[in-house]
This record gives C-alpha cells, sequence and structure tokens, in this order.
C-alpha cells in the first residue's frame, strides 16, 4: 500500500501533541481556580424567610452582638436566637409590620423560623465561639462586617488553611475581648503589638494540632 | 427524588426480598438484623435508606441549603451547645445505684456515678452505662395493648378505674399483684395503700436473680427480718462462700470500691487484705482472690459447715469430712487465717446459695465478732406479708385469681419452665402486664401498658443500705410511657395519678411543711434524701440450733448445673441492649451469646469442644446449649448463664442465645442436680473477643506476691533489658503545656468492665453484631485482657485493660502516608477521621493493637430515636476509616476552654476526666497532667510498681500500668 | 541498536537464532502472528480471561459500595490478600526491565528475542499490582491524598515519612519508565508493521503509533541514544522499587517485618517470581506461535538458570531470617518465626518453602533445564511459591504479634479470592491483547543478532 504518512505529516503530529498538553494543562488551572476556596466558598448570601437586616439592628441601632447571639459567649454555638427574642422590642415596635409577619405567626404558634444557615463548618469541624471570644478575636475576624449586610454574605472561605493562617499567627486579630462585638474597633497602636502583648499575657496558644478542632 | 432514585428504589426493592440482602443487612448494621421480616418494616428500611440516598443527592451540589430552626421560645438554662447534668438514680432488681446524667439539647447522652450517693459513690456499673442506650430503643413498647391490639392509656385508664373498685373486687380475695422486690419509698406506701383498700389481696415479689437469700438467712439466724450490710474495706481477711461480689452477684459496685482499697499497695510498708474464695464458677472475684478452692455449688454448704465446726460456731460432727487431703488443708489455714484476724475479717455468702449458707455466714461472722465492724445489721422499712411465686401459681391453677397485675416483671420468660406461667396466665381474667417492652409476659397477658424508661419518669429507689434517692425525668416520656406508681394508683383509691404529684406528695408528707419545698429541691440536686438509711439494729445473738439444724447436707447427685445473671443482659431485661450485647463475657469474652461453661476435664470426659451443643434435660424440659470450656470451673458444675434465649424481645436481643430457665428450678433457683446431659451432632461456634489466653511468658501483666514485692519493690522493672534507646525520627519536645498521661493500677482493677462501656457511650463506639465480633472486627476503643496464668488445675486469671497508650515515638504516626494521625504538643496521639483514607497500616504498626477500623458503615441502620443517643461532641465515624482511644480529647477541650473562658486559669488536677476513669469503680485508672508533679498520675508513676508495657522497642508509652499484688497466704503458696 | 549488539566481542557459543533466517524472514516470523487471524485458543484464551477480568470488575465495584468487611481483613490483620497481591503482581513486574535493561547493558545479545515480551509482561504486572494499593484503602475517593497536589482548602501535604507514600513514588515511576522504555523499543517494528500494513485501518494506527518513524539513519541514531539512556535509567528502578515495596515491613515495628535483609531478599523474590512468569508465558506462546527459531532451548535455559539462582538466593534470605530470629535473642522475633514453622499457618510456610526453594533445585541438571515441560510445570510452582511468600510475611507476622490477647486469624472471603483470580485474568486478557497487535519479539533487535547475507538488508 502506498504511505499515506509524509515527513509533513511529522508537524501535524507535533502540534496535536502540544495542543493536548496546553488543553489539560488549561483545564487544570480552571479546576484549580474554581475550586480554590476564596472563589468557591465566599459570596454565599441566601434570602432568608424574613428580610432582617443586620445593617438595622447591629449597625445603626449599635445593637451588641450578643444581645441575640447570646450563646457565643457561653458555648461553642452562637446560636440563632429563638423568636422570643425578636418579640422583647417587636412586641411594641413595629408590632404590626407586614415584614414581621412570619415572625409573630411563629410566635404566636411556637413554631421555628426557617432560617437559611450561611456560614457552615463540616461536622468533624468542633469550632468553638466561647474560646475564640474569650481570647479577644473578635466576630468581624470570621463573618466580616455583618454590621454593614442588609443581607448577610459570607466573606472568609472558612477553610482550614484559612483557620491555620490566623491560628499560627494570632496577634494582628487579637483584641481586648470587650471589644469583640465592635466590629468596627480599631486599636490605637499597631494591632500587631497590641495582639502580641494580650497573648503574652492572657498565656494565649492556639492549637495547630489536629484534635485541637477534630474529634 | 430522580428517576435514578427510582430505579434505586425498585432494584432494592427486589433485593430485600433475598437472603444474600439480608444477611448483608446483618453484617452490616445489626440494630436492623431482622429488621426484613415483616413487609411493612422492610419498607420502613427502603425509606430510611432512600433518605440517606436523597441526602447523598443533595451533598453533591455546591451548597445544599440548610436551614436552622431555633425554638420559638427558649427553656430556662438552656444555652446551645452546653449540657445540663441531672442527678437521678437507677434500680437494679431492688438495690439503687445514683447517677449523674448529661444531657444534651434536652438529650439524656452519658451516665456517671453520682458521688453523694452511697451505692454509687461516683462510680457506675456497665449495665448503668449502658441504661441509657436503653432510653432510646426503637422497639420499646410505644402503646397500651388489650389483648395484643393497638389500644390506649385513656382506654386502660377508663377499665382501671371500673376494675379496681371494692365494688368490683370486694376484699381483693382474688386480686393478686406481681412486682420485683419493691425498694422505693413511695411504691412501698402506695402498696400498703393497695393493700388497705383490697385487706385480701396478695403481693408477690419475683425475681429471676435471686437476692433476697442474703436476709432470709439474717432472719434464719436472728429471728427477725434484718439488712445486713458488709464493709469490704475494713476486713484484712475476706471468705467468698459462691459468692461474687465483684461480679454478678451484687447489684451495685460499691464492694468493688472497699475491695480495692484495700488492693491499691503505696509502698513495700502498708497492708494489703486476702481473698479467699469458694466457688463453682471462675468469677471476677475468683480472679481477684488470691486463694480460690473450685467446688460445685452444692458443696458450699458443706464448707460452710466444716468451717463453723472447725471455728467452734456449730457443735462439731465426726462424720464431716469431705474433700481431699488438699481441701482440707485449704479449710485449716482459711479457718486460722480468720480466727487470727477476729473482728476484722468478713464471710460473705452467695445469693445462689440456699438461706441456710447465709445463715452459717451470718453465725460465723458472729462468731468471729465481725458485727458491728465489717458487717453491720439494719432494720428495713416494714414489709407487709409477700406471698410466694408457688403461691401464685397455685392460686392460679385452682382459680382463685381473677386479676393480677405485673408491674415491670416478665415471669413468662424469667419464671422456671416447671412453673408453666405461661400457660398459667391464660386462666387469669385480668391479666395486666406493664413493662418496657412487648415482651413473652405482655404478649400472654390480657392488658399491656408500656412502661417509662427511668429516666423518663419520677419516682425514687433505696440504695443497699436504704438511702432513698429521687427519680426525675431528663426528657418527656419518648413513647408516652406509665409508671408502675402510676399503673397502680388506681388501686390505691387516691387521686392523684401522675407519679410526679404521687411522689411529690409522699415526700412533702415526710418532712415538716416549712423546709418541705426546701428540701425537696435538695433532694432532686443531690440526688440523696438526707436521714434516709436504715436504723441500725442489734442483731443479738444468733440461734445455733435452728441453723444448725436446718443447714443439713444433702448428698449431691450427678452434675449440677448452676446459673447466674449475665454480665450483659442481667435476667434479660437488657438483652435487647446492643452495647451490652457486644460488652464480653468479663472472665470467658464471650459476647452476643451465652454457653454452658465447662471444666476442660469434664469436657475431655464428655468428649465435647467449643461450639459443640449439647442437651442439658431436667424433667421433661430440655436445653440444647453451645458448650464453651473454661479453665478454674468446677468438674462436677455446668454454669449457664440466664437472660437469653428471649423470644419475644427487639431486634437485637431476640433469639441470641439460650434460656436457662428451661432448666430451672423454682425450689432452688440457684443451681439443680440431677440434670442428664446429651451429645448433639449440632455446633454453633461462638463470638469471643479473645482467643488466645496465655500470656507467653511476656512482661505484659508484671504480677508478684506482697512478700516478694517486700522483698524487691523494683521487681516490675526486672523484665526491662533496655537502656538510653534512642530514635531516628526527630523527637518531640514537650514542653509546650500540660503532657498528658495515664496510670493504671493492676492490683485494683478487677476487670468489670464499666471502662469498656463507659468509653462505647462517651465516644460514639458502635457495635458490629456477632458475625463481626467472630471475625475479630469489634470496635471497643478500651478493652480488657484477661490471661490465665499458674496451674491448669488451679488456674489465676490477670486483668489489664488496654486502650490506645499514647506513644510519645507512636509507630502508626511515622507510616500514616496521609498525616492522619499525629501527634499533639500536649502528647495526644491525635487521630483525624476525616483525614484518614483507610490504609490500615497505623494498625499494622501497632504493637497493642488497639486501632479499630471501620470496615462498614456502622451507623447506617441508626434510626432517628438512636441518633439521640449520640455524644453530640465526638464525630460520628464513617465507613473506611480508622479510630482509636483519644484520652476523651473532647473532655480535654471542653475543661481547657471553659478554664480560657475563666480568665485563663491553670486547670486543677482531677478536672478533667476521662470516661473510663470517671466511672471505674475501682479507680483504678487515674488521668492527668505528667509535667505537674503534684498531679496524682505523676506521683503513681513515680511508684516502684509502675511499668510500661512493650518499652524495649522505645515507643514511650504515655500510659503505664502498676504492677499487680497478691497477697497469699504463706502456707498455701 | 543492531550495531551495539555487534559490537559485542565475545562470539556467540551457541546460535542465538535457528536455521540462518534472512532478515526477510525474520520479519515475517514475526509479523505474520499479528497479521494473519488468530488460532482458536487465541479466542477461547481471551473469553475465559476476559471473563474474570469483569469478575474483578464487578468485585471492586462491591468492595467499594460496601466497604472492606467484604474482605476477610480483620484486626489485628489489617493487610491480607490485598497487599500480598500487590507484592506479588510488582515482584512479576521486574524480570522485564532486567531482561530489557540490565542485560542489554551486560551485552546479553540472548535478550533480544524474549525482551519486547518481558517487557509487556512487566507492564501489565504493574497494571495488576496498581490495582490493590488504590482499592486496599477504606476511601479510595479520597486516595488522591496520597499525592502532593497543592491544595489550597487544606493545606496539607502527605507524610512523607511513611513507607507508602515512598510505594507511591517508587511504583508511580516504575510504571512511566518501563511504559516508555517498551514503547520506544517497540517504534521500528510499529513502522514495520505500518508498512506491511494491508487495510487501510492498520496503516493509519500503526502509522500514528509509530510517530513517523523512517528508519532514517538520524532516527537510528536518536533511537539508540534514548534506548540507551532508558535502560540506564530503569537499571536503579529494578533494585529501587522492590526494595521500597520491601520497606513497608522493613521500617515498621511488627517483629517478621522488621528485618534488615528485606530489600535485596524483596529483589531477588521479585526477580525470581518475574523470570517464572516469563518461562510460564514464552513456553506456550512458542508453542503456539511456532517460535521455536527464534526463542531457541537457550534461551529457556538461561531463563531457567537465573531461576536457579535467585531461587538459591531467596532460600538463604528463609535461612537467615530464621537464624537471626533465634540470634537476635529477642523473644517476640523467635516467636514469629517458630508460630511460621509451627504455628496455624505452617501449611502456607512450607508450601512457599517446598515450591521456592526445593523444587528449582531440579534445574541443576540441564536435563530438566532443557526440557519444556518441566520448566512449564517448575515456573508455575515458584509463581504459587511466592504468592505464598508474601502472604507469610505479610499474614503470619500480623495475626501473632506482642499482645496474645489480640492474636486473631484470617479467612479468606469469596471476594478476596475473585478479586486475585480477577486480577490474573485482567493480566492475561492485556498480554493477550499484546500478541494479538503488537510485535511480541523486538523484529529490529533480532536482526542486530543475525549475521544474514549482505544485500537482503533492505528488506526490513
Amino acid at each position: 500500500m502506498p504511505q499515506i504518512f509524509g515527513k509533513s505529516s511529522d508537524k501535524i503530529l507535533k502540534s496535536v501533541i502540544a495542543g493536548i498538553t496546553l488543553l489539560v494543562a488549561a483545564a487544570v488551572l480552571a479546576l484549580a481556580y474554581y475550586t480554590h476556596p476564596d472563589v468557591a466558598d465566599t459570596g454565599y448570601a441566601p434570602i432568608q424567610p424574613v428580610a432582617y437586616s443586620h445593617k438595622l439592628h447591629a449597625g445603626d441601632l449599635a445593637m451588641d452582638c450578643y444581645y441575640c447571639h447570646f450563646a457565643a459567649e457561653q458555648s461553642a454555638h452562637a446560636a440563632i436566637p429563638s423568636t422570643a427574642v425578636c418579640m422583647n422590642c417587636h412586641a411594641s415596635v413595629k408590632a404590626d409590620s407586614p415584614r414581621l409577619a412570619l415572625v409573630r405567626q411563629s410566635y404566636d404558634a411556637g413554631q421555628s423560623i426557617p432560617w437559611v444557615r450561611v456560614h457552615r463548618l463540616p461536622d468533624y469541624v468542633y469550632f468553638n465561639h466561647q474560646a475564640h471570644v474569650a481570647s479577644g478575636v473578635s466576630c468581624v475576624s470570621c463573618h466580616g462586617r455583618v454590621d454593614q449586610m442588609e443581607v448577610v454574605k459570607q466573606v472568609e472561605p472558612l477553610s482550614m488553611a484559612w483557620c491555620l493562617d490566623c491560628h499560627r499567627n494570632p496577634d494582628a486579630r487579637l483584641r481586648p475581648p470587650e471589644f469583640v462585638t465592635r466590629l468596627s474597633w480599631r486599636p490605637d497602636e499597631d494591632a500587631a503589638a497590641l495582639g502580641r502583648q494580650l497573648r503574652e499575657a492572657a498565656g494565649i496558644n492556639p492549637p495547630v494540632h489536629c484534635s485541637g478542632c477534630h474529634r | 427524588m430522580t428517576p435514578s432514585g427510582q430505579n434505586y428504589w425498585r432494584s432494592l426493592d427486589e433485593l430485600a426480598g433475598s437472603p444474600g440482602f439480608r444477611n448483608w443487612v446483618e453484617r452490616e448494621f445489626p440494630r436492623l438484623a431482622s429488621e426484613l421480616q415483616s413487609k411493612s418494616t422492610r419498607r420502613k428500611l427502603l425509606q430510611l435508606m432512600a433518605a440517606s440516598f436523597g441526602l447523598a443527592g443533595l451533598t453533591a451540589c455546591r451548597r445544599p441549603e440548610e436551614k436552622i430552626l431555633p425554638a420559638s421560645r427558649t427553656a430556662e438554662y438552656r444555652i446551645p451547645g452546653k449540657p445540663v447534668h441531672y442527678a437521678t438514680s437507677m434500680n437494679l432488681g431492688g438495690c439503687a445505684t445514683g447517677l449523674i446524667v448529661e444531657t444534651h439539647e434536652g438529650r439524656p447522652t452519658k451516665i456517671e456515678g453520682n458521688p453523694l450517693h452511697p451505692g454509687s459513690l461516683g462510680a457506675c456499673s456497665a449495665l448503668a452505662q449502658a441504661s441509657v442506650l436503653g432510653l432510646y430503643d426503637p422497639d420499646r413498647s410505644r402503646f397500651p395493648r388489650k389483648r395484643g391490639k393497638r389500644s390506649s392509656w385513656a382506654d386502660y385508664a377508663a377499665f382501671a378505674e371500673e376494675l379496681f373498685t371494692p365494688a368490683r373486687q370486694g376484699r381483693g380475695e382474688k386480686l393478686w399483684f406481681l412486682s420485683e422486690p419493691l425498694s422505693s419509698p413511695s411504691l412501698e406506701a402506695l402498696r400498703a395503700d393497695v393493700l388497705r383498700r383490697f385487706p385480701a389481696a396478695r403481693w408477690v415479689e419475683f425475681e429471676s436473680v435471686p437476692f433476697a437469700a442474703v436476709n432470709r438467712g439474717a432472719e434464719l439466724a436472728f429471728g427477725q427480718p434484718l439488712e445486713a450490710v458488709f464493709d469490704f474495706a475494713r476486713a484484712d481477711i475476706i471468705l467468698s462462700l459462691d459468692c461474687d461480689f465483684l461480679g454478678h452477684d451484687w447489684r451495685d459496685v460499691i464492694p468493688i470500691r472497699q475491695f480495692s482499697e484495700r488492693r491499691r499497695v503505696d509502698s513495700p510498708a502498708s497492708k494489703m487484705n486476702r481473698l479467699y474464695s469458694v466457688e463453682s464458677l471462675f468469677t471476677l472475684t475468683g480472679a481477684a482472690a488470691d486463694h480460690r478452692l473450685a467446688l460445685p455449688s452444692s458443696q458450699v454448704l458443706g464448707f460452710a459447715r466444716e468451717l463453723a465446726e472447725e471455728l467452734g460456731a456449730l457443735p462439731r460432727k465426726a462424720e464431716t469430712k469431705a474433700g481431699g487431703a488438699g481441701r482440707q488443708r485449704w479449710l485449716s489455714v482459711v479457718a486460722r487465717d480468720l480466727r487470727e484476724h477476729t473482728g476484722a475479717c468478713l464471710v460473705v455468702a452467695g445469693p445462689r446459695q440456699p438461706a441456710p449458707v447465709h445463715a452459717l455466714a451470718h453465725v460465723l461472722n458472729a462468731r468471729l465478732g465481725n458485727v458491728g465492724r465489717t458487717v453491720a445489721y439494719l432494720r428495713p422499712s416494714s414489709r407487709p406479708a409477700l406471698a410466694g411465686f408457688d403461691e401464685l401459681c397455685q392460686a392460679i391453677q385452682s382459680n382463685a385469681v381473677e386479676t393480677l397485675v405485673m408491674l415491670g416483671v416478665n415471669p413468662v420468660y424469667a419464671a422456671p419452665a416447671e412453673a408453666g406461667f405461661g400457660d398459667l396466665l391464660a386462666k387469669v381474667a385480668h391479666s395486666i402486664h406493664l413493662g418496657a417492652e412487648f415482651d413473652e409476659t405482655a404478649d400472654a397477658s390480657a392488658w399491656h401498658v408500656n412502661e417509662a424508661h427511668y429516666l423518663e419518669s419520677w419516682g425514687d429507689t433505696r440504695a443497699y443500705d436504704g438511702t432513698a434517692a429521687l427519680q426525675q425525668p431528663m426528657i418527656q416520656p419518648l413513647f408516652d410511657g406509665k409508671t408502675a406508681a402510676e399503673v397502680l394508683s388506681f388501686a390505691g383509691g387516691q387521686s392523684e395519678r401522675r407519679s410526679y404529684d404521687i411522689l411529690r406528695k409522699h415526700w412533702l408528707a415526710q418532712w415538716p411543711q416549712t423546709e418541705g419545698e426546701s428540701r425537696w429541691r435538695k433532694a432532686l440536686h443531690d440526688g440523696v434524701v438526707e436521714g434516709t438509711r436504715y436504723p441500725l439494729a442489734a442483731p443479738g445473738v444468733p440461734d445455733v440450733k435452728r441453723v444448725d439444724a436446718t443447714a443439713r447436707v444433702a448428698g449431691t447427685q450427678g452434675v449440677e448445673v448452676t446459673f447466674f445473671a449475665d454480665s450483659s443482659s442481667f435476667d434479660g431485661r437488657f438483652a435487647n441492649n446492643g452495647w451490652l450485647q457486644e460488652t464480653p463475657d468479663p472472665m470467658t469474652k464471650l459476647t452476643w451469646d451465652n454457653a454452658a461453661l465447662v471444666s476442660p476435664a469434664k469436657a475431655q470426659s464428655l468428649g465435647v469442644r467449643d461450639g459443640d451443643i449439647i442437651a442439658l434435660t431436667r424433667g421433661g424440659n430440655s436445653l440444647e446449649i453451645p458448650v464453651l470450656i473454661v479453665p478454674g470451673q468446677a468438674d462436677e458444675s455446668i454454669a449457664i448463664a440466664l437472660g437469653y434465649g428471649r423470644r419475644q424481645c427487639g431486634r437485637v436481643g431476640r433469639g441470641v442465645g439460650q434460656n436457662a430457665n428451661l432448666i430451672r428450678s423454682l425450689v432452688t433457683p440457684g443451681f439443680v442436680s440431677g440434670v442428664t446431659i446429651s451429645k448433639t451432632v449440632r455446633k454453633r461456634p461462638l463470638a469471643t473477643t479473645q482467643e488466645h489466653h496465655s500470656m507467653e511468658g511476656r512482661p505484659l501483666i508484671r504480677e508478684a506476691t506482697l512478700e516478694e514485692y517486700r522483698r524487691d519493690p523494683k521487681f516490675a522493672h526486672k523484665a526491662d533489658h533496655y537502656k538510653d534507646l534512642f530514635s531516628l525520627h526527630k523527637e518531640h519536645s514537650y514542653e509546650e503545656g500540660p503532657q498528658w498521661g495515664m496510670a493504671i493500677d493492676l492490683s485494683a482493677c478487677v476487670g468489670c468492665n464499666a471502662c469498656v462501656v463507659a468509653c462505647q457511650a462517651e465516644n460514639n463506639v458502635p457495635i458490629v453484631g456477632r458475625e463481626q465480633v467472630r471475625r475479630g472486627r469489634e470496635m471497643h476503643w478500651i478493652r480488657v485482657d484477661r490471661y490465665y496464668s499458674g496451674d491448669p488445675e488451679a488456674p489465676r486469671a490477670v486483668m489489664q485493660p488496654v486502650a490506645c497508650q499514647h506513644c510519645e515515638n507512636a509507630p502508626c504516626e511515622t507510616v500514616c502516608p496521609v498525616a492522619a494521625t499525629t501527634h499533639s504538643p500536649e502528647g495526644l496521639n491525635d487521630m483525624a477521621y476525616n483525614r484518614c483514607v483507610g490504609t490500615r497500616y497505623c494498625a499494622n504498626n501497632c504493637p497493642y493493637k488497639v486501632r479499630r477500623f471501620n470496615f462498614f458503615d456502622l451507623n447506617k441502620g441508626v434510626d432517628e430515636i438512636g441518633k439521640m443517643v449520640f455524644n453530640p461532641d465526638v464525630t460520628v465515624r464513617m465507613r473506611g476509616v480508622m479510630e482509636k482511644c483519644t484520652y476523651c480529647v473532647q473532655r480535654i477541650q471542653e475543661k481547657k476552654i471553659q478554664a480560657r473562658a475563666e480568665g485563663g486559669r491553670p486547670l486543677k488536677d482531677g478536672e478533667i476526666l476521662t470516661a473510663c476513669q470517671q466511672t471505674c469503680p475501682a479507680s483504678a485508672i487515674v488521668f492527668g497532667d505528667l509535667k505537674d508533679p503534684n498531679s496524682k498520675v505523676a506521683q503513681l508513676k513515680q511508684k516502684d510498681r509502675n511499668y510500661v508495657m512493650l518499652g524495649e522497642i522505645n515507643i514511650r508509652p504515655r500510659t503505664s500500668y502498676l504492677a499487680r499484688l497478691r497477697n497469699p497466704h504463706p502456707e498455701l503458696g | 541498536m543492531a550495531d551495539l549488539a555487534m559490537k559485542n566481542p565475545l562470539p556467540p557459543d551457541v546460535p542465538l537464532v535457528l536455521g540462518k533466517p534472512s532478515y526477510g524472514e525474520v520479519t515475517d516470523a514475526v509479523s505474520r502472528i499479528v497479521e494473519k487471524k488468530p488460532p482458536r485458543v487465541w479466542y477461547i484464551a481471551l473469553a475465559v480471561t476476559g471473563t474474570f477480568t469483569l469478575i474483578l470488575g464487578a468485585m471492586l465495584a462491591y468492595l467499594v459500595a460496601t466497604g472492606i468487611g467484604v474482605w476477610g481483613n480483620n484486626n489485628p490483620v489489617g493487610w491480607a490478600w490485598d497487599i500480598t497481591n500487590f507484592v506479588f503482581w510488582i515482584g512479576i513486574g521486574h524480570a522485564g526491565t532486567l531482561i530489557s535493561a540490565i542485560l542489554f547493558l551486560f551485552r546479553q545479545r540472548w535478550r533480544t528475542s524474549i525482551n519486547r515480551f518481558a517487557e509487556a509482561m512487566t507492564l501489565f504486572a504493574v497494571a495488576c499490582a496498581g490495582i490493590f494499593p488504590l482499592f486496599h484503602v477504606g476511601r479510595p475517593w479520597r486516595a488522591y491524598w496520597l499525592f502532593p497536589i497543592p491544595n489550597a482548602d487544606l493545606g496539607m501535604w502527605p507524610n512523607f515519612r511513611s513507607p507508602l507514600l515512598w510505594d507511591v513514588f517508587a511504583v508511580s515511576t516504575y510504571a512511566t519508565v518501563s511504559a516508555l522504555f517498551w514503547y520506544v523499543g517497540l517504534l521500528p517494528d510499529l513502522a514495520t508493521m505500518r508498512d506491511r500494513a494491508t487495510t487501510p485501518w492498520r496503516q493509519r494506527i500503526y502509522g500514528l503509533l509509530s510517530l513517523g518513524w523512517r528508519g532514517s539513519a538520524r532516527h537510528w541514531n536518536n533511537y539508540e541514544k534514548a534506548y540507551l539512556l532508558l535502560a540506564g535509567l530503569s537499571t536503579p528502578l529494578v533494585l529501587s522499587v522492590h526494595t521500597i515495596v520491601s520497606f513497608d515491613f522493613a521500617v515498621s515495628v511488627i517483629p517478621g517485618w522488621h528485618t534488615t535483609i528485606f530489600p535485596p531478599y524483596f529483589v531477588a523474590g521479585a526477580i525470581y517470581s518475574g523470570f517464572a512468569m516469563v518461562v510460564t508465558l514464552m513456553v506456550l506462546a512458542r508453542k503456539i506461535y511456532g517460535l521455536e527459531q527464534l526463542v531457541t532451548m537457550k534461551h529457556l535455559e538461561n531463563m531457567c538458570k537465573v531461576m536457579l539462582a535467585t531461587g538459591c538466593i531467596v532460600g538463604y534470605a528463609y535461612a537467615v531470617e530464621f537464624f537471626t530470629a533465634f540470634f537476635s535473642g529477642n523473644q517476640y522475633e523467635r516467636f514469629v518465626f517458630v508460630n511460621r514453622a509451627i504455628g496455624p499457618y505452617s501449611w502456607a510456610v512450607w508450601i512457599m518453602f517446598t515450591c521456592n526453594v526445593f523444587a528449582p533445585q531440579l534445574f541443576w541438571f540441564k536435563r530438566f533445564r532443557t526440557n519444556l515441560a518441566v520448566m512449564f510445570v517448575i515456573s508455575i510452582i515458584v509463581n504459587v511459591g511466592m504468592w505464598f511468600e508474601r502472604f507469610v510475611i505479610i499474614v503470619t507476622s500480623l495475626h501473632r504479634d506482642y499482645l496474645p490477647s489480640s492474636w486473631g486469624y484470617f479467612r479468606p472471603t469469596a471476594v478476596d479470592i475473585l478479586t486475585f483470580a480477577g486480577s490474573i485474568g485482567l493480566f492475561l486478557t492485556l498480554f493477550l491483547i499484546f500478541v494479538r497487535f503488537l510485535p511480541m519479539i523486538s523484529i529490529s533487535e533480532v536482526k542486530g543478532i543475525i549475521d544474514a547475507p549482505a544485500g537482503k538488508k533492505e528488506a526490513a
């Protein structure tokens, strides 16, 4: 039979091989980008059943985080407040606003409001709010400026690498515990320097071994 | 669901029929085994699996929408994520253990002993530990039934209101009650009311595992009802007459507490008690004993007599010399030893033994001047005249019973078959049964009312010394169960119907008006009611003549069969508890079964091997049961555990083991003679967790006599032939923070298994089922190794709890390819399940073989109710990952965080307790910070008895052991 | 290639190719096999091995769907047939590289007619071996964590201290290099197939595969360089791979595993089993495809000699193991070997001894070395024996280690057995496909060792 592959086909072959290699490389890069926690995990801002505005409550009205999320101070969970907490005020304030219909209904019927979870860690991660706020890690470090959010949005990747980054050098993110819920708080002096003092004073030593968070 | 989901369903449905699928289910989730019997439940299973399938589908997409549902109104004291502890108490066969129960978001998850309660002193048994699983048993009876058909509490109430009236019952001539021995002040009061209202009514206290004999013995000896209480801690010499007071012959763990106190030897100077044990089967007491005499239970009476005569407590008879020279020598040494320790010794007889033996024990204690020292007699609350179970049977026989109320008992299963109670029950017009499960008796009764679990109920109990404790509910009754008091209240004629009202009324009546409320609250908080201990009584001199007359030694014929309360299912009431079924018997290491325990010699003469099924026939009833050969078992005696072979039972316990009650006797409940044995051709391979019983001369458990120890306090290190080892890997520096370590005193440990179940409950350790245990895949994080030693004729047994030793140079860590197991700066060998890929290399390279691999998804079958028992602070492991003891790292973290929240204060020694340590009745396990020289553990590690296993391979385990000491009599060696 | 072989100073004592065939005839003899319809026995064989391959797939699917529990592995025997099979197959792989690389560098001209064959076998064996480490893990879908892939979410690397990780590198390198080596060696012959192609499809496929080989001087020059380099590259691999595999055991603390002689012992064993497998297959292929001319008795005899030698080394290793155990005075170490000899698994140990140490002794006699039937049977016996050697090392050491309380016994399940059978099926399937579509003897190299009458060369 006559040859079908001439010298010229060598070039084609080479370019085809080169092309495939490039394609694969591109695919890998794309994958790496889209699965990167900074891209994949941040920016999640689901619609909540009640259009609750943190900006209004925590920002404009300057309510303390602990008023609703009181558990954060005493327990692992920050806990979404019960409807009763809402009604503390809204029994009188805006008592018949249509936007609060679901809240009143929940309170009267004794049913839960189906809030949509925004910040989610896997079950095998035992994050403890009490430990962090007691050490002077502010809400803002993980949740961002919630006091400026109409709709709460995840701003940090909450990935293990991200956690460890802070656990390895916590200084810059430490503040006197009383300012933990003051999201806008800025130290007068250099944050890292203050952090170091606080850390040494309180003997804070964030765990970086497995059982620190996984049990 | 997607179409693919549809197919999945269909294919599964087809599958579900096939036998292959069924034993796959059996293997994969024992809890679901036999779930597939009925069509309806099969559908349930499929739904369950389809549900998990659906979830799997969800998680596939990038971010499944998760809901958070906060309560509309929050409860007081409830902070999400913070456990709340309540005091309550658990009654077992008429004797209570006080408990502290940990609840998460209103779910009881973990049980601990109550330090304030005399029946607990902070410890509790494996049974108590496991009882929390019973609360969430999906197979519990969920509603009242009339003639087996679903009914309602309202219907029953209507029926009962009408039934329990003098108009209907007259003086109660045909009204009978059957209950466990009551040990509840409020119930006793209620009973008094009932009997006042119906004077002719009869009350029977029925117990499948006999415990009353002790007190009957006291009555025989002293002519008055007395509650005998023993103080093992004050006795230098203890003689046990067929009494496993460290194991299944006691209902609480107090004897272990007291006994082990005297085994813990600090220095060569310190003293130690000595225990002689005469017993037919090899028990924990026999294992702990310094001298053990294997004697058939039927010959113990003879032995006791001879001893009494030897000590001059009974007039000496010439001809009562039994047994060989060896036994005589043994007896005379014991006698002398006891005499030499007058006032500081103790003789206890086992509940298996008839009253005369107990009477003899009382006589001996009196003779040896132990009364008021190691034995005290208390005056119990006055009991009404009770009828015997046999009387009840005769009454039914002669149609003299119209109404029979059975409170939390299961006589159809638990009574000796010769009573034929199942058939008798049919002759009772109104048979009413209160029970936690729809059991054999419920099935045979006209009415069944589902009983509330003790963690769901209001009530009260009595400890061994009469101290009362309140029971308070941690959770609303899951299946709207009722308590005995609520059922009995109809007959009592009072207006209260809720157990809370009944209980409160009873107790407020006991206290002066003014302090009623405060006392009530205190009692609830402390878990004990002050000043309720039985008063001390002066027993006076025993009536030796009467005892002498009754303690007649009858010639025994043929082989005897003895019965003992099983360490797992007790008398069958815990048969449906998976944790207990999988907890190995402390001596035989047998799981998910009972067997005929036979001595090697006897087995040879019978020509049987382990697992061969033999038939034991007595009075027309025949029991077919596999053989298990046990060294130390008395030759002419065969022992069988009660509590197996339940016909009408939940999925876990149904058809597990054989029902020993088939060949039991109403007259001598402890043991029977004249049983004919015949071999069958069939075999049943038994599932034991330990297959090799010799230590092969390896220095794992190091042991010496007190004498040897005094001669050479460092004897434990004789076996260490190594010095200054070094590691090729860079070694960790252990400067930062506390350094966790553990020391286990093998002298104190009696091997009771409480630690095993405590660990299971604390750490969400799954069960694997019989088949998997046989394959060697049990999951326990801590196990108790039991080795036999010494001469095969009179073997000794030694116990060693083994969990992860947290090696400083851990061999498992270097070989894990994905760094899933690594070292913490505090010396913990961490295990990150979520990183583990499951190469099992770490387990292979673990010299202690303490790592456990999830060969299947062992939590698959757990339904919504079953999930409630999980400890939320510990990950529930998935299939394919390795797991092991973590030194309860979740408890360490909890306390560390608490300390941090309290201004970063340092941790106190003993603030952090591991689950095994907290429940250990012998306080043999001590955990703490090695860097703190004053910590208990650090001090123990300084002791000369302290050694580590396999030190020569330079793995530097953080868990060390204190060598075991025995205190044999010089003349018996 | 050819001239490299020519440079060999020693004149061949016995002709490596019988009957002085011309280049053309050599080409024919080999290519014919691939070009004409395969014999019926080929179809039957493929049907059987194909079935087993499917069984393998089914078993692995069941395993992944259910859990490792479908195997007999337990505590304490965490590794059993899975890793046994892994080591077994990796071992088989060794002969190929040894023959094609080391013998090449040592100018062993007799290798030319068997190296292609042996290398193919290597690849297929490694493919089978690769299955087991992957599927023996509890969560295969996470197995990629064993590779050092940069990851932003965890920021974690594998544990480079773990021998299993060394395995990952050793085995993957080995697989890659042997594949390259084999393929490069194939190029000229692929070109031959292309040129002889009679159907357009064959022409296209072989054409693509031969990467535009035209046998020009430059091609030959590059080819020779590449081949030489790859040979040099794979030579250390022959030793390293099984050395590292042996570290899985040698590095542990388990008595019976923790032994310094494992590396040489494993390598010898590997070559041993590898040659055994080559002989098994070669004897058959030679008979079925009538290659007596090219694969002469001398080839087979040489391989038998290698087996005899390695067999003795292995036997010696066994003896040394026992002696060391006795001499160590370490009671755990001693027990393991007493337990091997007379314990519950002694049957396996004695099978191992008989097959690996006693059987090959027959090869001391030329009569047996040159008897096809004998060498076929013995080679199979040796394969069995070598599988048992790995089983003995892994299971008997694990089932009774330090604490008698946790001693146990391992029983394989049907899934264990079928999975192993399946892997054999896969191996043979790949092999059948190879002999069907690729020249199983290196035409170009064989030509290098025959002195054919001048003027016929262009037939290539």
